[in-house]
């Protein structure tokens, strides 16, 4: 067998059989996964039926709270005390007081409980409560509420994006900034954890002392390069598994729980100011439905909407060129200096490039077609995490083209120079090397 | 003897030094080859040469007649004198690793080592991680590490330091049975007493050139000290009177009532010219010469004054 794929093997094998890597394995897409599911379920699941008893001194508001799925309320005759002795004795969760004085004085509104109040129904009790005292002061000042409410009109653009062949293609910026960031934060995260695998693993070699056995059988280059792809499949192996586990775990819980991904409206908090609903009140209602009906079916429908096969494929390129061209660099860190403390001075210099393209993913995904998006996706140093971040936006071809292009005559350059220092660097102990030494070894290699 | 191995004229510059110049070197098929020398002269820089670490600015190495090229890693085996393994592999797996980037294949390897491992009662570590092994064991799976691949060429440099006296006789039995079976050994030192008695051919290097080269007995021979220990009773005349101008007494003392000096033949006069001059005034109890070690040798070479002359107590005529 080829020697370099030997040292491949082993690189990939050593690693992948640790149970750190297995860990991250299974982690990831279950935490990834989780982001996902566990609000769903959360929002879903976390009312339980909850009582609430109201005491209202004035009279005026007990038939005002209507019962929902998971709240009821049911008006007391007693006085505050007793209607607290009750919830003590477990009948009720909850006691709202409303004082005679509370339309005046709002703040004299009090709810009671022997727990900690659920903050939904906190805002349930609000909300309503904050309907009808409006109610009641837009009658006093002679302004019929209905009136008021034929005016409000939602607005809620549709956005499209025109594409080279005259497409209309839907375009959802809010779902394309996430992923963009995202996606620019996880080839950040990929390049930074096996790059620092490389350097570890060139350090592990020269401080053990087995590298000049090594390069008595294989050229110091193939050394480097069978470390550097072994650790880089590694880094792809890992991605493909989170993106195969990400998906299962999702489709599971979709199959198995098809109804809490339907996206039913939010329960309404509307209550009319009148007992009454009349048919225009009920359309006004049914088009509040209706718009947080399409609210959350735009966000599946842009989720739907997303090219995965794009995203997946510009990823696994970017960061495979992303981290060739930082994991030569990190090799050659490694072969440079004989303990992890003295890669410090030499680490700085060269993260500065990735922690800059991190910090700038923000602006890039606000303006994603602009000057500084542009540019940072063509230098090779930042291009994989800003055009990462761009792509779910759409970038022309031959835009793409341009940065894979110089990306790929980036690495090259830099596995040419790491490689020159590598060489010199794996044999050199004992001296605290600079950059004028380094220099030297580019020179003279 | 057929040459294994030349290195012709080697010259190998560093940014800051000069670590080979022009050296050459020949080392006889199935011989053992000490490169001596002291720590810095340039032995390294040479062997790694010849391991194609680094590559010389100038000069050609033949090996068997062909020109060194990457096919021959297979036909060296290399102990470096900074030596180590991966700490968290598994002995056997590490093994079958390294000598698979010699060019052997994974299940040949097996046989082999395992043959290596029953030898040196290493089997039950085949398992192990190399962390979890004495630096005894460890150096035994080196030197295993290193003759595996049975090349022709082996080398070692500074072999027997770290090891413990047990290994290091282990190690000079095995390397014997190596060249009985037709491997060529290079060992490098500058502990010029501790391979005297392996070696037959050396060559000396000091600051980054050869300073001497050829057949251990021969060298000795070129570098008879001509100095001779002996001991007399009843010297009826002193020394310094009875010896003339052909010998110089290079140390004289008495002990017990006998006469202990070093004499030196400074002239082409044979030892029995010696005798005949003193036997004559005294009773021989004994007579030898004194032989200078490499050691000696390598001082010699390099300050042209013997350390065994250096002794003198001031007796000179």
């Amino acid at each position: 067998m080829n020697k370099t794929a030997t040292i491949i093997k082993r690189e990939f094998l050593s690693r992948i059989r640790k149970k750190s890597f297995l860990v991250m394995t299974i982690l990831g897409p279950i935490l990834m996964a989780a982001i996902i599911i566990i609000p769903v379920i959360v929002a879903q699941v976390s009312d339980s039926d909850y009582a609430v008893a109201i005491v209202d001194d004035s009279n005026f508001f007990y038939d005002r709270f209507q019962d929902t799925e998971s709240t009821s309320f049911t008006p007391l005759q007693t006085s505050v005390d007793q209607a607290i002795d009750l919830m003590h004795d477990g009948r009720f969760d909850a006691v709202l007081h409303i004082p005679d004085v509370a339309f005046e004085a709002p703040s004299t509104l009090r709810l009671f409980s022997d727990k900690s109040i659920n903050f939904n129904v906190k805002l349930l009790i609000e909300n309503t409560l904050k309907h009808e005292f409006e109610s009641l002061k837009l009658k006093a000042a002679g302004i019929d509420p209905e009136i008021l409410r034929a005016t409000e009109t939602p607005i809620n653009i549709q956005a499209f994006r025109i594409k080279d062949d005259g497409e209309l293609i839907t375009d959802y910026p809010e779902i394309s900034m996430g992923l963009g960031f995202v996606g620019g934060f996880l080839i950040y995260i990929f390049i930074f954890l096996f790059g620092s695998q490389v350097l570890r693993g060139v350090l592990e070699e020269k401080t053990s002392r087995i590298v000049e056995i090594i390069v008595s059988s294989v050229k110091p280059f193939q050394l480097m390069m069978g470390k550097v792809i072994g650790v880089g499949l590694v880094g792809l192996t890992q991605f493909l598994i989170w993106v195969v586990l990400t998906f299962s775990i999702v489709a599971i819980f979709t199959l198995a729980a098809p109804d809490l991904f339907r996206f039913t409206p939010d329960e309404q908090v509307y209550i009319s100011s009148t007992q009454i609903l009349n048919a225009e009140e009920m359309r006004q209602q049914q088009e509040i439905i209706q718009q947080h009906d399409s609210l959350a079916g735009q966000l599946l429908e842009g989720l739907g909407a997303v090219n995965y096969p794009v995203m997946i494929l510009s990823f696994i390129f970017f960061f495979l060129g992303g981290y060739l061209l930082y994991a030569a660099i990190f090799a050659a860190i490694g072969s440079a200096v004989d303990n992890e403390a003295d890669t410090q001075q030499f680490m700085l210099p060269v993260t500065i490039p990735l922690i800059l393209s991190l910090i700038m993913v923000n602006m890039v995904i606000q303006n994603p077609t602009g000057p500084v998006a542009f540019w940072m996706s063509m230098i090779p140093i930042t291009s994989p995490v800003i055009m990462m971040a761009r792509i779910p936006f759409g970038v022309p071809y031959s835009e793409v083209l341009l940065s894979a292009a110089l990306l790929i005559l980036g690495f090259i350059f830099t596995i040419w120079l790491s490689g020159r220092i590598y060489r010199t660097g794996i044999l050199m102990y004992g001296k605290k090397v600079s950059y004028a030494e380094l220099w030297k070894w580019i020179r003279h290699a | 003897m057929n040459t294994l191995l030349r290195a012709e004229n080697i010259t190998k510059e560093y940014a800051n030094h000069r670590a080979l110049s022009d050296v050459s070197i020949h080392v006889p098929e199935q011989s053992i080859f000490g490169l001596l020398g002291p720590n810095g002269a340039g032995k390294t820089t040479l062997i790694r040469i010849i391991n194609q670490i680094i590559g010389p600015d100038k000069g050609v190495i033949y090996l068997g007649g062909e020109k060194l090229k990457p096919k021959h890693v297979q036909q060296i085996g290399y102990l470096p004198e900074e030596r180590g393994l991966y700490k968290k592999m598994k002995v056997g797996e590490q093994a079958v690793y390294l000598a698979q980037l010699k060019g052997l294949k994974a299940a040949d390897a097996k046989i082999i080592l395992k043959k290596w491992f029953e030898k040196f009662d290493l089997m039950p570590w085949w398992n192990k991680k190399v962390e979890e092994l004495s630096k005894g064991m460890a150096q035994k799976i080196q030197f295993i590490i290193t003759v595996l691949h049975q090349p022709r060429l082996l080398i070692f440099d500074e072999p027997f330091s770290g090891f413990d006296p047990i290994n290091v006789n282990l190690l000079k039995e095995e390397i014997l049975k190596l060249r009985e079976n037709g491997a060529t050994i290079i060992f490098s030192t500058h502990n010029m007493g501790s391979v005297e008695e392996l070696c037959d051919h050396i060559a000396l290097i000091n600051k980054s050139e050869k300073i001497l080269e050829g057949t251990v007995n021969q060298i000795k021979k070129d570098h008879a000290s001509r100095i001779y220990e002996t001991e007399l009773n009843n010297l009826k005349t002193p020394l310094h009177k009875l010896l003339d101008q052909r010998f110089s007494i290079i140390k004289e003392k008495t002990q017990n009532g006998l006469i202990n000096a070093r004499i030196k033949i400074v002239d082409n006069s044979s030892t029995n010219e010696l005798l005949q001059t003193i036997l004559p005034q005294a009773e021989l109890i004994s007579f030898r010469e004194i032989t200078p070690s490499m050691n000696d040798i390598f001082i010699k070479q390099v300050t042209g004054k013997f350390p065994i002359e250096q002794n003198s107590n001031g007796n000179n005529q």
